[in-house]
């Protein structure tokens, strides 16, 4: 029987299969116990797997990431929820400094298979500091993964795969999408490779490459703007930030000769202006006009009355799909 | 917790009985290590001035803390050194060759032996307390008899990880010992201006955790707290936050001059009459019959030995090549890195600009 879940019923599924498999596995957050989380991402995961497995931490993100890294390095998988992205900073010097550094400190003597998870994104009208896109600070640091689901059904291959990776992922998770629709979901654990992106929708005249909750955005877009006006847009969905899949950004650009970036996060030093330098490398003399940013503007996210006028929208990445073109 | 705990004093008495609870081959041992790990720190200051290895961290006058430390734990625990602590790990295991290798600045320098679990010296400030409280935590939850013991210094106490470290232990009473070394700076900055605490010991008492102020300078009293805190934690009872009041003799690095911030020459003099770990243990085992200075200087020279051995090793071990910078980032390198590696050594082609 088909079933259809959200992205976060499909995040604790992933969890609560990889518990039940693999005994190593142990989650920690703040409020992530009997709460389930503010997000309920591990709702019933105590009662199913008690205090030891399901840990209520104390709330200091530099405490749980860095007791994470030693329970990691002596033979436990930890899953670690941030509250919220935007509260990570605490804990920014145990990941880039340490959980970043230690196979490489070590020579491969130890490594670090932590995983940690976090809500991210704006359009859920949450207060300040409750809506930032910074997944460029971590895609910045060799020795860490970045990986953004757009959809439940990655969400639960991606999120799985992260729980399997012998070294550290940041895995974020755009609060926007988690109950935005549902999908189906195998029920049997699978697997979505960390490293690939997939292209959602083909098309000859435009590349567009986002991820998260502009996936959406960038996909309403080109289903509009192919409607109205012809033009045939292919939207690719990254899925990993670190390390990019050159060979499908690539590839894309090769056959459609123009691109275009959509991503949440502020435009200046954004993972937009990596993408652009992929593709200067590798299809410059493909490009038939500019690659194209719509992204966030670069200001502080604002606070949420305004929160949707900050991120990109199907008309702002319909007007730079006909600057595009038009070029 | 005020009191400063006390087995063997600057004079070399006892003061407190010792019930048995070190035997002489024991005691010669903890005289024997200090001897070896002191003439290794020093040998270390002439290599970093003969251009033979990079800045250096100096543990002169710390050798109790650390060795008593070291010798109180059994070969599965852990260990987490700052870049202070050479001579914890040295005595818990770790080869003065690569030591040596790590102040050389060789990319294997940080290499644990495999049967231990000797951590990477730690360069930020008290961020490995809280590793330690993972690697005990996960011992506990496997049921393994292992302790963690993280070393700091008394700058680390002003640090968020020394807190959230404290309380995580506290809280889910992981066995994790928690070693102060409270050297008087931190490089430069005083205890006294680090913090309005008159002692470390007694922050374990807002974490409902054991606080143990000891004689840093004291090996005996060093191993002998250590060890009570090991049988804590080992019997389920959690962790514990001990203060060694010592003092660093001698410079923060190669790179530090300690005339800026302290008289040097009279707190060296004073030093070595009322402080040096070695010197009232050197007066103890010479009461008990156990020391000669013909001895010392035999077991000097066996030592000088094995440190120019290990010296040997590290400068012939085969060096850093620049491809050993792109390894062990991941388990699987990333095609970014794996292209980046091939512009190592790259000639610069006799090429104009194309016609």
């Amino acid at each position: 029987m088909k079933r259809k879940l959200t992205m976060i019923q499909a995040i604790t599924e992933a969890m609560d299969q990889k518990m039940a498999e693999d005994s190593r596995t142990m989650l920690l957050g703040e409020d992530i116990g009997v709460n389930g989380g503010v997000f309920r991402a591990t709702e019933n995961l105590l009662q199913k797997y008690g205090p030891n497995r399901v840990v209520d931490t104390p709330l200091a993100e530099s405490g749980i990431i860095g007791a994470a890294i030693g329970l990691a390095m002596n033979g436990m998988i930890p899953v670690v929820e941030i509250q919220f992205l935007a509260f990570i900073y605490p804990g920014f010097e145990q990941i880039v400094s340490h959980a970043a550094r230690m196979r490489y400190r070590t020579r491969g003597h130890y490594n670090v298979p932590l995983v940690v998870r976090t809500p991210y994104g704006a359009g859920i009208r949450g207060p300040e500091l409750h809506a930032e896109s910074v997944e460029s600070f971590f895609a910045h640091v060799p020795g860490l993964k970045v990986v953004v689901p757009s959809n439940p059904y990655d969400a639960k291959g991606l999120l799985i795969a992260a729980m399997e990776d012998p070294d550290p992922v940041i895995f974020l998770e755009p609060t926007k999408l988690y109950r935005a629709f549902k999908e189906e979901v195998p029920e049997e654990m699978y697997r979505e490779p960390i490293g690939k992106a997939k292209v959602v929708r083909e098309g000859n005249d435009l590349s567009i490459f986002a991820w998260g909750a502009m996936l959406r955005v960038a996909d309403d877009a080109a289903k509009q703007i192919e409607r109205e006006q012809g033009i045939s847009c292919e939207v690719v969905d990254l899925r990993t930030i670190y390390p990019l899949d050159r060979d499908t950004i690539v590839s894309s650009v090769k056959k459609t000769g123009r691109a275009m970036v959509v991503h949440e996060a502020h435009k200046t030093m954004g993972v937009g202006a990596e993408i652009i330098s992929v593709i200067n490398d590798e299809a410059l003399i493909y490009l038939k006009a500019p690659v194209k940013r719509v992204t966030g503007f670069d200001v502080p996210v604002p606070q949420f009355s305004i929160e949707d006028d900050y991120m990109p929208t199907p008309s702002r990445v319909m007007n730079g799909i006909l600057e595009t073109v038009t070029y | 917790m005020s009191t400063l705990y006390q087995v063997l004093t600057p004079e070399g008495e006892l003061a407190t009985n010792l019930d048995g609870q070190l035997d002489q081959a024991t005691m010669v041992k903890m005289f024997e290590n200090m001897l070896l790990v002191r003439r290794f720190d020093r040998k270390s200051i002439i290599l970093q001035r003969q251009g033979r290895m990079g800045t250096y961290a100096p543990f002169e006058g710390q050798e109790a803390s650390q060795v008593g430390s070291a010798m109180a734990l059994s070969p599965g625990d852990w260990l987490f050194p700052t870049y202070r602590d050479h001579a914890a790990s040295i005595v818990h295991g770790q080869s003065m060759a690569r030591v040596f290798l790590y102040w050389m600045g060789h990319m294997d320098g940080s290499i644990s032996p495999s049967h231990l679990n000797i951590m990477p010296q730690c360069v930020p400030i008290a961020t490995q307390m809280i590793h330690a409280v993972g690697t005990a935590w996960a011992s506990k939850l496997k049921g393994e008899k292992k302790v963690s013991l993280a070393y700091f210094g008394d700058g680390a106490t002003s640090e968020g990880d020394f807190h959230e470290a404290l309380n995580f232990a506290g809280v889910f009473k992981t066995p994790t010992i928690f070693l102060c070394q409270n050297n008087g700076y931190a490089i430069s900055v005083p205890f006294s201006q680090q913090s309005a605490s008159k002692t470390i010991a007694q922050r374990a008492a807002a974490y409902d955790i054991p606080g143990v102020r000891v004689d840093g300078n004291d090996v005996f009293a060093v191993f002998m707290t250590i060890r009570q805190a090991i049988d804590r934690a080992k019997a389920g009872e959690g962790p514990t936050l001990i203060e060694a009041v010592t003092y660093r003799y001698g410079a923060h690095t190669t790179a530090d001059d300690p005339k800026k911030y302290r008289d040097q020459e009279n707190v060296s003099e004073e030093w070595r009459r009322e402080r040096d770990p070695i010197q009232r243990l050197r007066v103890y085992l010479e009461k008990q019959g156990l020391w000669t200075e013909a001895w010392e200087n035999e077991r000097l020279a066996s030592f000088g030995e094995k440190i120019d051995a290990a010296l040997a090793e590290a400068e012939s071990y085969p060096k850093s090549r620049p491809e050993d910078m792109f390894k062990h980032v991941y388990a699987e390198p990333t095609w970014m890195a794996a292209e980046q590696e091939k512009e190592l050594a790259q000639p610069v082609k006799k090429e104009g600009i194309p016609a």
